[in-house]
């Protein structure tokens, strides 16, 4: 899977979690400050992430995961 | 030192009859029920598979995305409450935080919430469980909710007493007024457990009427084929004020909330005290707190739930606190019964009775109870002056509550 599907895929998970509008969605983005995504949203964004693209993310690493990019890195190399 | 006026400034209601107050209260007048089948699915093992649903779905007034972590206690809370804080022109009025409060309670609070989650815990597992299920289900989440919406500061409310929640609820929010801690209270309740957990336990508790093939006859307060309540959904939302502080704003003043009865039966867990005694004090403190004769009491939103036991109990205690003299409602039989809400709701077709000079109707009444020797407006309406009211609320628990309005 391409760096670029992720991103598209996880911009459907943010546009049904949150509400995000998948054309603001892109790898530099920060989800909680250009994102608007809040702490409980990005719980259930990391349990729709691993479904949609069947890895773990630990609670541990979630905090790490601050822009779109860094999930896509950590989606791409898990997958 | 003169005590605090407290008025009410602004109404809002989503109820079986309608998604706002003023559709709410035309329903009302013109005698319409809002009690229908259920259709769902769930509802076919059912002993009772009617109910008074919403008639305008959350889903028509809030966003995908909001409701996703609202309770729909909670999110018709904030639909109510949205409504009476812009018909209380408070939006842009200035208003300090710390000088508003909120007091919104739920009788069951987020029961479907909790069932739903479950069913998910059950099917896939702890990790799949919503991350809002706890700020969904908790019971004080609809004055949370509402509270966040508005900004208030000035402390938020949340008040559990079965079916006298609404009432106690704006009680509430008369003492905070009085008490000086807020100039502005958003008080009412909500409910929204049409689900068959709730709905089997009332059944089995054999209160809910089973009158499944005339949807529309089976809320039928005081009438001698009463066979229970009907379970309804809703939420009412009143905005209290101080009444210096509406003058000084100018604001439209409803009515005046007078004053407020609380007492507690000490009798029994469901069954009310065979001679009303808790109800009878409460409407008796509630007069003497609103310093009014009970001759001047004309007209009665009575709790009334169509229950064989619990309807006439009311009427005596009626006749021994007020007198012969005032025209009853039961709003019940149209609007089902709303638990928590109901006692917003009835104190919202209260004021709405003062201020229209119109008694609601009472339908279904076709054949009285004989000890119902009190007057009823039964299926019209009934146009007269009414300078003060009563809106009673009584709640599995042994709460009783009553409410004076009188007019502005």
């Amino acid at each position: 899977m391409t760096r670029d599907e992720i991103t598209a895929g996880l911009a459907e998970i943010l546009e049904e979690v949150a509400g995000v509008n998948p054309d603001d969605v892109a790898e530099g983005k920060s989800f909680t400050d250009d994102l608007d995504v809040d702490s409980l949203s990005m719980v259930e964004v990391v349990v729709a992430a691993e479904e949609k693209f069947g890895v773990k993310i630990p609670d541990n690493e979630v905090q790490n995961l601050k822009t779109v990019g860094d999930a896509v890195s950590y989606i791409a190399a898990q997958s | 030192m003169a005590r605090t006026d407290v008025v009410v400034t602004g109404l809002g209601a989503t109820t079986p009859l309608g998604g706002d107050v003023a559709s709410t209260w035309d329903a009302m007048l013109a005698g319409r029920s809002g009690v229908s089948a259920l259709t769902q699915e769930w509802a076919g093992q059912l002993p009772v598979r009617i109910a008074a649903q919403l008639a305008v779905e959350p889903s028509e007034v809030l966003d995908r995305v909001r409701l996703r972590r609202l309770d729909r206690s909670e999110a018709i809370a904030l639909i109510a409450a949205q409504q009476a804080w812009a018909d209380a022109g408070l939006a842009d009025s200035g208003l300090d935080p710390e000088r508003l409060a909120v007091s919104v309670g739920s009788g069951i609070g987020g029961a479907t919430t909790m069932l739903a989650q479950d069913d998910i815990l059950e099917a896939s597992g702890p990790r799949r469980v919503s991350p809002h299920t706890v700020p969904m289900l908790m019971p004080n989440g609809p004055a949370a909710w509402v509270g966040l919406e508005l900004g208030a500061k000035a402390g938020v409310h949340s008040v559990a007493s079965a079916c006298a929640t609404g009432a106690e609820a704006i009680a509430l929010g008369l003492d905070i007024i009085r008490a000086g801690r807020a100039d502005v209270v958003v008080a009412g309740g909500t409910e929204a457990v049409i689900h068959p957990l709730p709905i089997a336990g009332f059944a089995s508790m054999r209160a809910m009427s089973t009158r499944n093939d005339e949807p529309e006859k089976a809320s039928r307060p005081w009438d001698k084929g009463r066979d229970g309540f009907v379970l309804g959904e809703g939420a009412g939302v009143v905005v209290l004020e101080s009444a210096a502080h509406a003058a000084a704003r100018g604001a439209r003043v409803y009515a005046r909330l007078a004053g407020a009865g609380i007492t507690s039966d000490a009798y029994d867990i469901v069954q009310p005290h065979a001679e009303g005694e808790g109800a009878i004090r409460a409407i008796q403190k509630a007069l003497a707190d609103a310093d009014v004769a009970k001759m001047d009491v004309m007209h009665v939103n009575a709790h009334a739930t169509s229950t064989p036991v619990g309807d006439m109990l009311e009427i005596g205690a009626l006749r021994k606190a007020v007198g012969d003299h005032p025209v009853l409602s039961a709003t019940k039989s149209m609007t089902g019964h709303l638990l928590g809400a109901a006692g917003a709701l009835e104190s919202i077709a209260t004021i709405l009775a003062i201020r229209d000079g119109v008694v609601p109707p009472t339908i279904n009444l076709d054949d009285p109870d004989d000890g119902l020797t009190l007057d009823v407006a039964a299926h019209k309406p009934r146009h007269m002056e009414i300078p003060v009211a009563l809106n009673n609320a009584f709640g599995f628990g042994g709460h009783n509550v009553a409410l004076v309005f009188t007019r502005a």
